[in-house]
């Protein structure tokens, strides 16, 4: 584990304990923390974040310290898998190893980042809002884990360890998700969204599959050494099978279609958990495996080209969704879909870089989203429907406000951060195609729309909260509203660190290709930002019309689209589709299944072998019956009556058998005597 | 003149007591002592043949069967005493375990 360079590298040098901290404390928890009291268990886990936090961050300025060139750091902890001598599909011997080391450079850089201090702000606010809520310590556990599981994901130098990673975040998502495993709901999302992530990341296994078949390596940095050695054409049908793969296995994590059905419902959980996992963090991590792994797609247009056309079709499609939802967190749940939609489609047109900067930003006001949501909730007392809110600005100020900062965010207007990552990803696409980005500035619309429609909802207009509730609403304690307001600030001001293309100058390194497709040709930056603002501004203007100003229209706009707004309010009715081709399907063949265990295994096999079982111990029985012990009682009844003569020389008297011996004696004598020729007449000789 | 025939008269008496004895009595005991009186009755015997015969093997024979019925004697009372523990009886009509 040498790392050359400065021996001042100490945060560099000890990055393999960043996911160390979490995994300690969750072991803790879930192993004892039955035993301890909320606060030690506040301490306890939070500390450990913390400390990744200041592990990563350490690493990070270090390795901005260090000139362009070396920002690569690369250590394996152990040989993990060293399976030995295997021939690729080109003929090529190699020796396959999988090793557990970390990589560190920029993009992981960027990423630790996001992580921990997103993270450990949702820690802290997680203090205060599951203070009151039962199994504390089993939901920091299973936080501390994802954490682990989380930073193995994105430091892994290798991509069999990312899926480790990848497999961990699923199961703590479906943990988190069925947090409240005595409701039914919640523990039924938990199992959706598990299965439809197991649906892709049967395509990211055998995309891993096929790329050690072709390539002979899972290595990160070998697989760009082995593409340039293995003389592969653009284009290559193994490679562009690897991306498809790979891009399957995303669609799953990353909620894009067709897959993202999980997302919405995995609402269920509580809100930091939505916040930290199903927005800022976990949910991107198909799109960081994508740009780690550009070598590959850089070589396969096909499947970049795919992922484009399935990224603006998601992105659209759920920001349709996300309009007509009513249920606060459902609204921020599309939206997550349709800015990961965004990220996706940044990677398909070769913009990995703004792509990754848009993931950036989204952690930071899609984060604060669903904590200021969180914290309405926590106002309303678990109210989450909009239509019962409404003029909540003034009692919650703090949450009104971060969350207004968010919304301005998200929606695209300068200078706030989404608008700097959303612009840029536009600007790509017009490059690549115009239909893209019509897509993609129509969804930007949409999305101003939908956003400020939550927001006017629920902070401004008339109050349409129920009596009872109204005197309860109070501002979350400080232990949540300092994270909303941290977020806040970075909401504000993420997005300047890419201006200028800082950004993407830092990432360099890891995206040579993609960063050389896009300086090259000329993009009409500035009337493309004035028409993403302007569409942004009419959403919110239309917005601000039906929600504040007519409030009456909705409802009459509704009316008279009677078909087309029950299609959309009821999500396309997608669910419905899904369970009757496939859930039903696979329920069907279950009972078939079924059928034939019940009538040919159990029926002819197990019963049919009972049966016979029993048919030949019923002969088996008369044999032993009539026969083996027949013939023991015969022989017994035989003794029995041939004893009958003499038993009754058997008295049981001394006194008798001595009797018996005098008369023994006496016939015996008299036997002698008279075979000596004595009689009773000539006894005396 | 007391001859030869006197002391097997004797002998048959004593033998015959001793005979009676083990038949009819039930007390364990008492039927020991019958079976020494036909030992002794026997020792009688073999002491008047030994005298009209004129050898001592008869003599030396009779002092074996007395050392003999001293044994038997010893075995015979222990046995009727880890017997009475188990029991409470002597009485051989109630030592019928054997009986069918």
């Amino acid at each position: 584990m040498s790392i050359q360079g400065m021996p001042s590298e100490y945060f560099l040098a000890h990055i393999w304990l960043v996911p160390l901290f979490p995994l300690a404390a969750s072991a803790v928890m879930l192993l004892f923390g039955r035993k301890l009291s909320n606060a030690a268990v506040s301490v306890f886990c939070v500390g450990s974040v913390f400390l990744s936090m200041v592990y990563g961050f350490g690493a990070i300025f270090q390795l901005i310290a260090r000139p362009v060139a070396q920002r690569v750091v690369e250590f394996a902890l152990f040989n993990w898998i060293p399976a030995g001598a295997m021939h690729t599909t080109s003929g090529h011997l190699i020796n396959f190893n999988a090793q557990w080391g970390y990589l560190f450079d920029p993009l992981t850089a960027v990423m630790v980042g996001i992580v921990t201090g997103v993270g450990f702000l949702i820690h802290v606010y997680s203090t205060g809002y599951m203070a009151h809520e039962g199994g504390y310590y089993r939901f920091f556990g299973y936080l501390n884990l994802f954490m682990f599981s989380m930073l193995t994901l994105v430091l892994a130098n290798n991509i069999l360890l990312m899926f480790v990673g990848w497999e961990g975040v699923g199961l703590c998502s479906y943990l988190l998700i069925g947090f409240y495993f005595l409701k039914k709901s919640a523990s039924d999302a938990g199992k959706k969204a598990f299965i439809v992530n197991r649906i892709g990341d049967t395509g990211f296994l055998l995309g891993i599959f096929l790329l050690v078949g072709t390539l002979g390596t899972l290595n990160f940095t070998a697989i760009r050494g082995a593409i340039v050695v293995g003389h592969f054409a653009v284009g290559d049908a193994a490679l562009t099978a690897i991306a498809l793969l790979l891009f399957v296995g995303a669609t799953g994590k990353s909620a894009q279609i067709p897959l993202y059905v999980w997302l919405p419902d995995a609402m269920e959980g509580p809100t930091p958990v939505s916040a930290l996992i199903h927005a800022a963090t976990m949910v991107t991590a198909g799109v960081y495996m994508l740009v780690r792994t550009n070598a590959i797609f850089a070589m396969a247009p096909r499947a970049l080209t795919v992922i484009a056309v399935v990224g603006a079709v998601t992105a659209l499609f759920a920001a349709t969704m996300g309009v007509l939802q009513n249920d606060i967190k459902k609204v921020l749940a599309y939206s997550t879909v349709s800015q990961l939609g965004y990220m996706f489609l940044a990677c398909g047109v070769g913009a990995f870089g703004a792509g990754i900067f848009h993931l950036m930003t989204h952690a930071f006001f899609k984060g604060l989203l669903f904590l200021g949501a969180g914290s309405v909730i926590h106002a309303m007392s678990g109210e989450q429907d909009m239509q019962k809110m409404g003029a909540l600005g003034g009692k919650i100020r703090t949450t009104y406000l971060t969350m207004f900062a968010a919304t301005l965010a998200i929606a695209g207007i300068p200078p706030f951060a989404g608008f700097f990552s959303k612009d840029e990803i536009l600007a790509h696409a017009f490059q690549r195609s115009h239909a893209l980005w019509f897509v993609g500035w129509i969804t930007a619309g949409m999305t101003a729309f939908y956003m400020f429609r939550l927001l006017f909802l629920t902070f401004m207009g008339k109050s349409r909260v129920p009596h009872d509730v109204e005197h309860h609403i109070h501002e979350s304690p400080g232990n949540m509203t300092v994270p909303l307001i941290v977020l806040a600030l970075l909401s504000v001001a993420g997005g300047w660190i890419g201006l200028g293309g800082r950004f993407e100058s830092f990432l360099e390194p890891v995206l040579p290709a993609a960063s050389a497709a896009v300086t090259g040709a000329e993009t009409p930056e500035l009337p493309l930002m004035i028409a993403s603002v302007a569409i942004a501004l009419a959403g919110i203007g239309l917005a601000y019309f039906l929600y504040i100003k007519r409030t009456d229209l909705p409802d009459k706009i509704a009316a008279s689209f009677g078909g087309l707004y029950r299609l959309v309010y009821n999500k396309y009715y997608v669910d419905q589709i899904y369970d009757a081709m496939f859930v039903n399907r696979a329920k069907d063949l279950g009972l078939t299944l079924g059928a034939f265990d019940r009538t040919f295994i159990d029926g002819l096999g197990v019963n049919g072998a009972g049966w016979l079982t029993r048919a030949i111990s019923v002969i088996s029985i008369y044999w032993d019956k009539w026969i083996i012990d027949g013939s023991v009682n015969f022989v017994a009844m035989l003794a029995r009556v041939l004893s009958i003569p003499v038993r009754w020389l058997q008295t049981g008297r001394v006194s008798s058998y001595a009797g018996f011996i005098v008369l023994g004696v006496l016939l015996l004598i008299g036997f002698y005597l008279h075979a000596a020729g004595y009689t009773l007449a000539n006894l005396r000789p | 003149m007391i001859g030869t025939g006197h002391y097997l008269f004797l002998s048959l008496a004593l033998f015959l007591i001793g005979v009676v004895g083990v038949a009819t009595r039930r007390n364990v005991i008492i039927i020991l002592m019958s079976i020494e009186l036909i030992l002794n009755a026997v020792n009688i015997n073999l002491v008047a043949f030994s005298r009209l015969v004129g050898s001592v093997e008869g003599q030396v024979f009779a002092i074996f069967i007395i050392t003999d019925a001293a044994a038997e004697a010893a075995v015979g009372l222990g046995i009727i005493i880890a017997f009475f523990r188990n029991r409470e009886t002597v009485l051989s009509d109630e030592m019928d375990l054997l009986k069918w």
